[in-house]
């Protein structure tokens, strides 16, 4: 069981049956009043969103939620094309299911496909991966003004800020549950 | 960072970053030094918060930080520490000072919540507080406007500045709202509705603050005397207390209070506050004697508490409490 103080973004939970993710979280405690957890979450089958404010007091049953180790093949019309390895059983995911993880999918990355009931539902990413830098304006060195971070794109077209002296053609590890930027890999 | 298991002495002592592949600047590092400017607009409020209370001939003092019992309040939860806890707020000690004959004090100091972490919310932040005797909470209300005028008037040289795409306007008057005008305006019931349905804060949460202190800020006052333990009840309507939260850009910066001074009515409701906390699972804290002891000598007074974190992103233009502060407590 969670309580409401388990509560976080991306966490999956049940409720009246069905398995829904929180998409957004918040803490809020107005003054002298009690602590409020307000969530945004995801019906993960239908998708349909609300919002609902719980209290301290509240607890929910983790969402009943199977994972299977799959690779990712690649894009086409929107859909996101996986295959599990030990079976060569193919699925195929939509824009929607895949979410913020299109950011990071790189060719044969090994992925967590979520099933609920057999039905694949979404994908966990493992929580670094490591993308290659396709345009970023040069370092220019000693230049404080530009201050200590600049936007550049990966090689999956998402834009992230890094620190100035990260150069084209670099490749970085990010970390796929805050979408930020760790640090420079080698090679 | 993990540690790489050396070869040779030169590899225990001297981190070869290109080897590991690894940033001169691990990204806290980083990340920290991309602080620089907001620290340095934080160091420079706390300069100028002090100057303002000089200059209006308020004493700055310092009391515990760690004390034996906290104010029992049902949603307010005490770290312990030892057989103390870390104060939750320097209130009791201040006010114990107030009762010694101190006319006028302020502090500047760190306090401590179990389990608030948000947004707008650190378990360990900065609190300001200040206290005078023979005034109550409408002459607070008149030293917040000038506090924050001269606070906008030192960074920026003018008495406006945006806060999330939104212009925050300083000038007088600001907006003076009731909680009953509140709730009706903007949570389409009456506060004794909302008390009766138990939805007090998620109505003022999800309904009423967003709208409050958007253009100019906001006082919100006369909250129902039972969400005010420390507070003077009004003399026309003891069903409410005089005591105010201050609104900019719907963040809630500063509480105050024309104080409770009657040691036999706080004393009811420190018992009933603690019966609360029995009630929800909680061990009351010791009863804080001393306090109750020194309210019998203290003058009629106002105090007001002001997140100073809170302050500082609204000054700043900041989104979260983790953008003005050096180290988030997950950062440690």
């Amino acid at each position: 069981m969670y309580s409401a103080s388990d509560l976080r973004k991306n966490l999956r939970i049940k409720l009246e049956g069905d398995p829904y993710i929180v998409t957004e979280f918040n803490f809020v405690k107005p003054g002298k009043g009690q602590a409020l957890y307000r969530c945004k979450l995801k019906n993960m089958i239908t998708g349909n969103q609300f919002e609902r404010t719980f209290r301290s007091v509240d607890v929910f049953e983790p969402a009943d939620l199977q994972e299977k180790k799959m690779q990712y093949l690649y894009e086409e019309g929107g859909q996101y094309h996986f295959m599990d390895n030990a079976s060569y059983e193919q699925i195929a995911l939509s824009a929607d299911q895949v979410g913020d993880a299109a950011h990071f999918l790189i060719d044969n990355l090994e992925v967590e496909i979520l099933l609920f009931e057999d039905k694949p539902l979404g994908i966990s990413l493992p929580n670094f991966v490591d993308l290659t830098v396709t345009r970023a304006d040069p370092w220019a060195k000693g230049d404080s003004v530009s201050g200590n971070s600049k936007p550049v794109i990966l090689q999956t077209g998402y834009q992230i800020q890094v620190p100035p002296f990260v150069e084209e053609g670099e490749k970085i590890r990010v970390d796929t549950r805050t979408g930020e930027y760790l640090t420079r890999v080698k090679g | 960072m993990t540690e790489h298991p050396g070869t040779g002495t030169v590899g225990r002592f001297k981190k070869n970053f290109s080897d590991c592949g690894m940033d001169p600047h691990p990204s806290e590092t980083w990340k920290l030094a991309g602080k620089r400017d907001i620290l340095r607009i934080r160091g420079e409020l706390l300069h100028s918060i002090r100057l303002f209370f000089r200059e209006r001939h308020y004493l700055e003092v310092e009391t515990p930080v760690l004390i034996p019992a906290p104010a029992p309040e049902p949603h307010i939860d005490a770290v312990a520490c030892g057989d103390r806890y870390l104060q939750t707020s320097p209130e009791l000690c201040m006010k114990r000072l107030l009762a010694a004959g101190y006319p006028r004090l302020f502090q500047v100091c760190r306090c401590f919540r179990e389990a608030e972490r948000g947004s707008r919310h650190l378990p360990e932040f900065t609190m300001l507080e200040w206290y005078a005797v023979e005034r109550d909470y409408l002459f607070l209300m008149d030293e917040c406007e000038a506090l924050l005028r001269f606070l906008s008037g030192t960074l920026y040289g003018k008495e406006e500045f945006a806060y999330q795409g939104r212009s925050i306007r300083l000038s007088p008057p600001w907006e003076r709202l009731s909680v009953e005008d509140a709730f009706r305006m903007y949570g389409g019931l009456s506060v004794r509705e909302a008390l009766a349905e138990d939805c007090f804060d998620e109505v003022l949460v999800s309904r009423i603050e967003p709208n409050l202190g958007t253009e100019r800020p906001t006082f919100l006052y006369d909250y129902p005397a039972e969400l005010a333990s420390l507070a003077r009840t009004k003399e026309a309507d003891p069903r409410l207390a005089e005591r105010f939260e201050l609104y900019l850009g719907g963040i809630e910066l500063a509480n105050a209070f024309s104080e409770l001074i009657d040691p036999r009515e706080q004393a009811l409701r420190f018992e009933e506050a603690q019966q609360q906390q029995i009630a929800s699972g909680k061990r009351p804290y010791p009863w804080p004697g001393r306090f109750i002891e020194a309210l019998s000598a203290m003058p009629p007074s106002a105090g007001i508490a002001l997140g100073v974190d809170r302050l500082v992103m609204l000054l700043t233009n900041q989104a979260s409490v983790d953008d003005v502060v050096a180290f988030p407590p997950e950062t440690l």
